[in-house]
């Protein structure tokens, strides 16, 4: 109950801020940080809950954010439109290379998500029609709603987005696909022989986790009034993705939450302060620093706090 | 524009090509392949040795002699970083799946970083007689650089061939990919075992950094293709094998080379990684696997 209540609390709080007359930088960034919030927590569905490792979230990011344009440029759809069916198409991209790889061993499923961007990327490098390798520039139609900008509606929906994805992953991890995953992480054979249908679950992780990333994706060229493949399928999503569940503890839906909301903030911070190539290095270290001395993240690092505080 | 002779010659460019990219695969294959350590920073660690190729050829030595010096100390760098990640991950057994790739992925990053914070992004070339010139046969045009670059690799493959088969740490190499704790009964330490091969493969990139910098100009993200082709090679070969590296770095080498000259260089890079899905879904074990 007192979890409905503060996502209902996030929405109202979030709409609020996007009607309030404070700095339209706040918004920008702020979609940015949000942004990672779903992707962080779309990742760890796979990655956390199952341990199988995503290398591949440009490529469903792109899906969504191309999937997008397409619809735009064809038939006008609005935003909504083109969110759901980003996360459709990313969804099935999931399926795709879950049933090509989950059978396998977990790193062949990594190998593969990151041969997805490249093979994808040059498609669209290839693809006239959504701007090829120059890209495409996009004028946001003059719908806003309520809104003063678009930049600030476009806030309000990834806050939702947010929220909801968070709803999602909770509901996973306390369901019987959440145990099934997290059986499958411990010992897959254990898991078989117990009875959980393992290829299923983890297929079923898969497509969710993909639509996510594509819903995250799907916003990205409105945003930014322009797509362009080199910075839509930059490996630096993967890193992001990967780092943020990881620093924050992977066993738990707010996990991702925190990583990402700290290492998001920092990340901009940096990047404006300093260089986006410093930014990266930053993830890299953090991500190295916490594998190797923190491997429960700042989750388990604040357990360990209390339980030595008692 | 389609004709006979010149798919010829683009496969026999692949051949030339097809080794180069076997030599600069077969430290994964010992890493990844026999060792079964996931190894995502082995592109990364490339790039990196022809950056350091690049450094010491900058004072006059030929780049391939500055590949052989740089062996000994990647040999070292190697054998540090395996032992770095058994202590850390192996040694503690549970979920060294998810936070060994974070590991490696996060290495990868910081390395490629790293390099273009101190040489920034333009591309490196280095300096050698060879480079630059081709040998001329005919009609046909053999550029040295690509010659060196497959010799060396035949005469690494048979060197490590060799090695795996006939030397006593060679083949305990190769019986600790197939049996861990058969090996630790038999009395030989394991860890040591697969320090030494981590170190080989790691020396052998050092050389293979050098071929990848004589071959073309090197940007530091240059690693993230390499991530394909060379996991694309270690694949299709079967894990492990040497000698399926070198027939798996040819066929990688012909393929790229014959869509390079039929659909256009805009389709190259999708070559590599499209061959290795395709192999992931029909033939997991590789050509060459048991």
């Amino acid at each position: 109950m007192k979890f409905w209540i503060i996502c209902l609390a996030l929405v109202l709080g979030s709409l609020g801020l996007s009607l309030s007359g404070i700095n339209e930088y706040v918004f920008f960034a702020g979609f940015v940080i949000l942004q990672f919030v779903v992707l962080a927590t779309a990742w760890n569905i796979l990655g956390g809950y199952a341990g199988y490792v995503n290398f591949g979230v440009p490529a469903f990011v792109a899906v969504g954010g191309y999937t997008a344009v397409v619809l735009f440029k064809s038939i006008q759809a609005p935003i909504l439109v083109q969110i759901l069916g980003g996360g459709i198409l990313a969804g099935v991209l999931g399926l795709a290379v879950g049933l090509l790889t989950l059978k396998l061993r977990g790193i062949f499923f990594s190998i593969a998500t990151v041969a997805v961007v490249f093979i994808l990327e040059t498609v669209v490098m290839n693809w006239r029609y959504v701007g090829g390798a120059t890209g495409l520039q996009l004028t946001r139609p003059a719908d806003l709603a309520f809104f003063d900008s678009y930049t600030r509606m476009l806030f309000f929906v990834m806050a939702v987005l947010a929220i909801g994805s968070v709803i999602i992953a909770r509901y996973i991890q306390n369901s019987f696909l959440g145990r099934g995953l997290r059986a499958v992480r411990d010992s897959e054979e254990a898991a078989e022989c117990s009875g959980v249908p393992t290829l299923r679950i983890k297929l079923i992780a898969c497509v969710v986790s993909g639509a996510l990333m594509g819903v995250a994706g799907a916003p990205m060229p409105m945003y930014l009034s322009y797509i362009e493949p080199t910075a839509t399928f930059n490996l630096s999503y993967s890193i992001s993705a990967l780092a943020m569940p990881i620093i924050g503890g992977t066993s738990h839906w707010m996990g991702p939450v925190i990583g990402a909301l700290l290492l998001g903030t920092l990340q901009q911070i940096v990047t404006v302060t300093v260089s986006n190539e410093l930014n990266v290095l930053v993830v890299g270290l953090l991500l190295v620093f916490f594998v190797v001395a923190a491997p429960d993240g700042v989750l388990g690092l604040v357990k360990k706090w209390k339980q030595s505080s008692k | 524009m389609f004709s006979l002779e010149l798919l010829f010659e683009a496969a026999l460019f692949g051949v030339l090509l097809g080794c180069f990219y076997a030599a600069v695969s077969l430290g994964l294959s010992v890493a990844f392949g026999l060792l079964d350590v996931p190894y995502v920073a082995h592109p990364a660690l490339l790039v990196m040795g022809s950056y350091a190729t690049y450094l010491i050829s900058s004072l006059g030595i030929d780049p391939l002699l500055s590949g052989l010096l740089l062996m000994p100390i990647f040999f070292l760098l190697g054998m540090g970083l395996y032992r770095f990640y058994y202590e850390t991950f192996e040694k503690r057994g549970s979920d060294a799946g998810v936070r060994g790739l974070g590991f490696f992925f996060g290495i990868a990053f910081i390395i490629e970083v790293a390099l273009i914070l101190v040489f920034g992004v333009d591309q490196r070339t280095v300096r050698a007689g060879y480079i630059g010139s081709s040998l001329e046969i005919g009609d046909y045009r053999f550029p040295y650089r690509m010659l060196m670059a497959f010799a060396v690799a035949l005469l690494l493959t048979l060197v490590l061939t060799i090695y795996f088969s006939k030397t006593f740490n060679g083949r305990a190499i190769k019986a600790v990919g197939q049996d861990e704790s058969a090996l630790r009964l038999m009395g030989a330490n394991p860890v040591k075992i697969k320090q030494l091969a981590f170190g080989i493969a790691t020396a052998v990139n050092a050389l293979a950094g050098a071929l990848l910098i004589i071959v073309g100009p090197v940007e530091p993200a240059m690693d993230r293709i390499y991530i394909g082709r060379t996991f694309c090679v270690v694949v299709l070969a079967g894990l492990g094998s040497m000698s399926g590296t070198l027939v798996a770095g040819l066929i990688l080498g012909v393929v790229e080379s014959v869509v390079l000259m039929t659909l256009g260089a805009s389709w190259a890079p999708a070559v590599s990684f499209g061959l290795l899905l395709v192999m992931l879904g029909l033939r997991p074990q590789g050509l060459f696997g048991r």
